[in-house]
């Protein structure tokens, strides 16, 4: 048998706030990773918006009369781009149940950092891999006839990350309580498609049914999705009349919801759920 | 082994959990010296890995208090968790990532130093033999290959405790004892104290003291030797052409009180090898063969619980498998 010097002991360092930003770094940085090791996944999720935007935009574009010669596949085209971030987003919490089944998330729960700091590094961790999903479907842009200004990208990948953020911590809360990951999509699935169909990412939220009107403006999802598309259409060299149609915005009674106020409820749900997430992982086994 | 008060690595007053239905563990009391390799054995659903949990800080006791490397397990969690490595026995690894990633993660973690992470991360690896395959990813490696790197990970922060849930559960016999291995020369180049589990008696024998733990209360606890003669007599195991009219015999000429186990008789007496003679000339039932052997641990958990660590198993009552279910649920 081999004898071995002996290694020198560490001294771990003690708590407080420089552990809490070092769990949310080392959570976060493992979200990257796992998405970078990866990358076919990167390529899949990209179907999804690809049909959205080529296929059904093509197909219903016959059907839509075109205002101003902006068609349905350049209406579609920000609802698509909500759609992969809300996957991907949704996708990197449920890592949370497949750590738990593997076994890793003990790992995690084990060591002496706060709970709340995994949930927050998961949450940016998801955050940032669908902002960088985002960006490749933001890449097809010039193809629906939308210019590829520098400062639209920005504040889009700004609202972006915002949405990618509150979809995670929506998804951490859920992974909370699911034991399978089967358990996590099915659930996610059957709540976010809903969310989803009426958060006015595929047809514009003017002159709707009043049961649908209510229930678009309930949704938080549509305050998510509405800014993406109005930036979108205040870059696009379209007519008032192109954007009254396609882009309208929110209206609350004759209220029309100012974007800073929609980013606000956005955020805020988001942080409302990051709180519950952070409560459920504090007594979990 | 007496231990002054407060320089324990473990120290546990009437601890005790239960569960909505089952009392998983019902008030345990014992202490454990620094250096020392600790062992909980019993069978499935005992209360040790419920034990393991609350030292770790996993699970909240329901009564009774603990301290672990001189912190309290309520009071004093993140203490305890910067003290103390943890291999449970289901594994905890990312499968995903590399060795080396899995370490590192760890190390980030529990906020070793990044100036000594390299040159720990190295030492670990070495120890376990893994330090070539540090650049592959664990869902390569084997069952063996993986306990061996949790082992690693576990010692990566230098704890002063190390737990070990089971360590060598569903390991092959050769991998079962190069893990031994491995924690046998863990002990001499880490100042450390382990505590484990185990319902492997043969495993039993690596520790410094045993507690046997049977429906979550400590039924004996002293070191493997002091165990196996307190119960003192030899086992003797007897084949013959008639067992029935054998065990009468056993029973009224010699005043022996023998049992039937795996088609063989058994009875425990002071002298084995002196008695065979007599057995022979005594018994008046042909014999086939006879075995003395001296008490095992097996024949200690026997002793203390009236039945073998196997027929314990078989006989757990619902409420531990429902116990472990319950356990998976919550973590």
């Amino acid at each position: 048998m081999t004898t071995y010097a002996p290694v020198p002991p560490v001294a771990v360092p003690a708590g407080g706030m420089g552990s809490f930003y070092r769990g949310v770094r080392v959570v976060w940085q493992r979200e990257l990773l796992r998405f970078w090791n990866d990358r076919l996944r990167i390529f899949t999720v990209l179907v999804q918006p690809l049909l959205f935007v080529f296929v059904l935009g093509n197909g219903l574009g016959s059907i839509t009369r075109s205002v101003s010669g902006v068609s349905y596949k350049t209406f579609v085209y920000p609802g698509a781009l909500a759609m992969s971030v809300l996957f991907t987003a949704v996708f990197s919490a449920g890592s949370i149940v497949w750590d738990r089944e593997f076994g890793f998330l003990r790992e995690m729960l084990v060591a002496p950092v706060s709970r709340l700091a995994i949930v927050v590094g998961k949450c940016l961790g998801g955050a940032t891999t669908a902002t960088a999903q985002g960006i490749l479907v933001l890449a097809l842009a010039g193809l629906v006839g939308i210019p590829y200004s520098p400062v639209m990208i920005l504040i889009l990948l700004g609202e972006l990350a915002l949405l990618a953020f509150t979809v995670t911590a929506f998804g951490v809360m859920i992974s909370a309580r699911v034991r399978t990951f089967q358990g996590f999509m099915g659930l996610t699935q059957m709540l976010l498609m809903p969310l989803f169909f009426t958060s006015g990412a595929m047809f514009p939220l003017s002159g709707l049914p009043g049961w649908l009107h209510v229930v678009t403006r309930l949704n938080p999802l549509t305050y998510a999705v509405d800014p993406i598309r109005r930036v979108v259409f205040h870059y696009l060299d379209v007519g008032a009349a192109a954007r009254a149609v396609y882009a309208p915005g929110v209206t609350w009674g004759g209220y029309h919801v100012p974007i800073w106020l929609e980013l606000v409820i956005v955020a805020a749900s988001g942080l409302a759920m990051l709180g519950v997430a952070g409560l459920e992982f504090r007594d979990s086994e | 082994m007496a231990v002054p008060a407060g320089a324990a690595a473990v120290a546990v007053r009437g601890l005790a959990k239960r569960y909505a239905e089952v009392e998983a563990v019902r008030g345990v009391d014992f202490e454990v010296a620094p250096g020392e390799t600790f062992g909980f054995l019993g069978p499935n659903g005992a209360g040790k890995s419920t034990t393991i949990k609350m030292l770790c800080t996993l699970v909240k006791p329901s009564g009774g208090t603990a301290t672990v490397a001189g912190h309290d397990v309520l009071s004093e969690r993140n203490e305890v968790r910067r003290n103390i490595g943890l291999v449970f026995q289901d594994p905890t690894l990312d499968l995903y990532l590399t060795a080396a990633q899995n370490l590192r993660f760890h190390a980030e973690l529990y906020g070793v130093p990044r100036a000594v992470v390299p040159e720990r991360m190295a030492a670990v690896l070495e120890m376990v033999n893994l330090a070539d395959r540090k650049d592959s990813k664990v869902m390569t490696f084997s069952g063996g290959m993986r306990r061996r790197l949790e082992i690693a990970r576990g010692l990566l922060h230098s704890p002063r405790v190390l737990f070990l849930d089971e360590p060598t559960v569903g390991l092959d016999p050769q991998t079962r004892s190069s893990i031994w291995d491995y924690i046998g020369e863990l002990k001499q180049t880490e100042d450390i104290t382990i505590f484990m589990t185990t319902h492997y008696m043969d495993e039993a024998e690596y520790c410094d003291r045993i507690a046997i733990i049977d429906h979550g209360r400590i039924v004996a606890i002293d070191t493997p030797q002091a165990l196996k003669a307190s119960i003192g007599e030899d086992r003797v195991r007897v084949s013959t052409a008639d067992d029935q009219a054998a065990m009468a015999a056993l029973k009224q000429h010699f005043e022996l009180e023998p049992r039937l186990s795996e088609g063989q008789v058994m009875f425990s007496v002071a002298s084995g090898e002196q008695f065979v003679p007599r057995l022979f000339a005594e018994l008046g039932v042909p014999i086939h063969s006879v075995s003395v052997s001296r008490p095992s641990l097996d024949d200690v958990f026997m002793a203390y619980t009236g039945k073998t660590i196997r027929d314990a198993e078989e006989s757990a009552p619902a409420g531990a498998e429902l116990m472990r279910m319950m356990a998976k649920g919550r973590r």
